[in-house]
């Protein structure tokens, strides 16, 4: 795990002093993070590369996680679905069954920290324990047009917070609580983001019986409904008509997933006729995902709904041109024309895929301006800053603080 | 020689971070939007007038504030974009001055355009209030003469110059920015601070203005 002063050579080093002046700030004060998993997914992959580098900068930090069994986690995956706008019957027994297991969570998470930072619905309740201290929610979540009854049904939970966190303006609504805009981000130095050796890229292709005699347009996502890899794979093949070029589908399911495999099957189907098209599982292997992403001529983020879509930042930071869906947080991270292209549609994607295979030079100009984009806004550095403000706003009521 | 003169009192370097808070406030009209600019905290007509100078550093020159974007990218008003981003910022001494203005330009374009009032944002293009929770914490660096100054200057964050330049003047409502007061107040020289103080910062990166000001000093020395 790479130590804070790694990061001064991609950030400056000013900018790790500034974190350590933060951190100063925060002495004394126990910081208590509680999501439901630890291994895949964007909050997880988050948490474990965000709470050693708070801990090094010297603020007490701990990650807890609740339980729950698969009855708890197909309502929580509705719940999703329903507050990225999908349609699916929510029941009282749904409600019931959330209930049911947040109860017993009650019972025996122990939320002892100064600041309690609740990540995502699954253990929202847990704000019944709320007693001195501070109790933070952090949705993860596109919430721009949310299923009312389960937000109705959330916001019960909500208002008892402090204050509730979002990675996008167009999340946010009128609130009795105080709301903050903290974008997720990316570590430049994981498996995922470093530099690699041009030999472990060619490894990784060979491994997957992928050729590099053709352009490579590639997504890498969780096989999940609002990441529309059926949507990918059409877009590629009207691209295909007028360009030879080849598609990787890459990616894993999260353990709190339990409708990934089913989309995968139908991807595969989908994909099957298609020898250019290339569909991998690949369960958390993160050097992998790096290889394929720099293996690739153009990487496309075709999300339907996205809580903020990171792999956008990811292929970014690789300088590499992105076609990419205009919802969530991804028009944060691509400013269209500038440093990617925004789509609405399977056509607008396959268009935009052209007009960048066809332009190799402006390709690469988007890509650069990308990754310069990443590097001030969306590196784990700017991420640990908002976290530990965001910890000290608690403790502030005001719009200037002197410190 | 002026250029090696010590000063009494240091420049304290200060360093200035913020976070956006959401406001829940949304806008899908011009009209709405004029109406909450009226009533939003000076905070969010901070943040809307200077968020692309910060997130925008590797820019130049860096798209224009975010009224003018959206006005004229999200509802096709051109005109009204381009009056919006040329409001120079730089005159403004308050964000009390600097909200009226923007205020004003808006209402003396929907006069005379008044098709304007009916155009909307899609769903998901709305305006969103934002503002600007600074936190301002000293740095250990401190200056005596303008070579120390110089020094710092190259390494220190692009935040406390952003602050030192932008914030102190316009949010603290200080005459000019604190580069300038301390090398008039405290060096005495009128001529340096009158440099820092003549040109405008919004035309230039943050990086940009660092290398800028770095070299109007360093040739201040040298003279």
């Amino acid at each position: 795990m790479a130590k804070i002063e790694e990061y001064a050579p991609l950030v400056g080093q000013s900018v790790i002093d500034d974190l350590r002046l933060l951190a100063e700030r925060l002495k004394g004060k126990v910081v208590q993070h509680i999501n439901s998993t630890s291994v895949g997914g964007g909050v997880a992959e988050i948490l474990n590369r965000m709470v050693p580098l708070l801990r090094e900068l010297g603020v007490d930090t701990c990650w807890d996680l609740i339980k729950g069994g698969s009855q708890f986690f197909d309502v929580t995956k509705k719940f999703h679905n329903v507050l990225h706008g999908r349609p699916e019957e929510i029941t009282q027994r749904d409600f019931d069954i959330f209930m049911e297991t947040s109860l017993l969570n009650i019972e025996e998470v122990n939320t002892h920290g100064d600041i309690v930072f609740v990540h995502d619905p699954q253990p929202i309740a847990l704000v019944r324990k709320k007693q001195e201290n501070k109790w933070i929610w952090r949705c993860h979540i596109d919430v721009s047009e949310p299923h009312q009854k389960v937000w109705g049904f959330l916001m019960e939970f909500i208002s008892q917070y402090h204050a509730a966190v979002f990675s996008s303006p167009s999340f946010s609504r009128r609130l009795p609580v105080r709301q903050f805009l903290v974008a997720p981000s990316i570590d430049p130095l994981s498996d995922k983001n470093r530099e690699l050796p041009l030999e472990v890229i060619d490894k990784v292709l060979e491994k997957y019986g992928i050729v590099r005699d053709k352009p490579i347009i590639t997504q890498i996502s969780r096989f999940d409904r609002l990441k529309d890899p059926v949507g990918v794979i059409e877009a590629f093949l009207q691209v295909k008509k007028y360009i030879d070029c080849q598609l990787i589908l890459a990616g894993g399911t999260a353990t709190d997933d339990p409708e990934g495999a089913k989309v995968y099957e139908e991807v595969m189907e989908k994909a099957k006729k298609d020898t250019d098209i290339h569909i991998l599982l690949l369960p958390q292997n993160d050097i992998e995902v790096n290889a394929l992403q720099r293996a690739s001529d153009v990487i496309m983020q075709k999300s339907l709904k996205e809580g903020f879509g990171l792999t956008v930042s990811e292929a970014l930071w690789k300088a590499k041109p992105v076609v990419a869906s205009n919802v969530g947080g991804i028009p944060l991270q691509v400013t269209h024309k500038y440093s990617g292209l925004l789509c609405h549609s399977i056509d607008g994607a396959a268009f935009a895929i052209k007009q960048l295979l066809n332009s190799p030079a402006y390709a690469k100009k988007l890509g650069e301006n990308g990754r310069e984009h990443v590097r001030n806004n969306f590196l784990l550095t700017r991420h640990l800053k908002d976290y530990m403000l965001l910890f000290l706003s608690l403790y502030h009521q005001e719009d200037l603080v002197y410190l | 020689m002026a250029a090696l003169t010590r000063a009494q009192e240091p420049f304290r370097f200060y360093t200035r971070l913020h976070i956006s808070e959401l406001t829940g406030l949304r806008a899908t009209t011009i009209p709405q939007l004029l109406e909450t600019l009226r009533d939003i905290p000076g905070a969010c007509i901070y943040h809307h007038t200077h968020r692309f100078l910060q997130q925008h550093q590797y820019l130049s020159p860096e798209p224009p504030n975010d009224f003018a974007y959206w006005v004229s990218e999200v509802l096709g008003e051109d005109m009204l974009g381009e009056m919006l981003a040329s409001v120079d910022t730089i005159q403004y001494a308050t964000i009390r001055d600097l909200r009226e203005k923007i205020i004003s330009t808006i209402e003396a374009y929907l006069d005379s355009n008044p098709t304007a009032k009916l155009k909307f944002a899609r769903q998901g293009e709305e305006f969103h209030f934002v503002k600007s929770i600074s936190f301002v914490l000293p740095t250990e660096y401190a200056v005596y003469d303008l070579r120390e100054f110089a020094d710092i200057l190259k390494k220190i964050t692009v935040d406390s110059i952003y602050f030192h330049v932008f914030e102190s003047r316009l949010r603290l409502e200080r005459s000019a920015n604190d580069f300038a007061f301390w090398i008039e107040t405290s060096l005495g020289d009128k001529s340096l601070a009158k440099q820092l103080s003549r040109f405008d910062p919004y035309t230039l990166t943050l990086e940009n203005l660092r290398n800028t000001i770095v070299a109007i000093v360093e040739r201040r020395i040298g003279s």
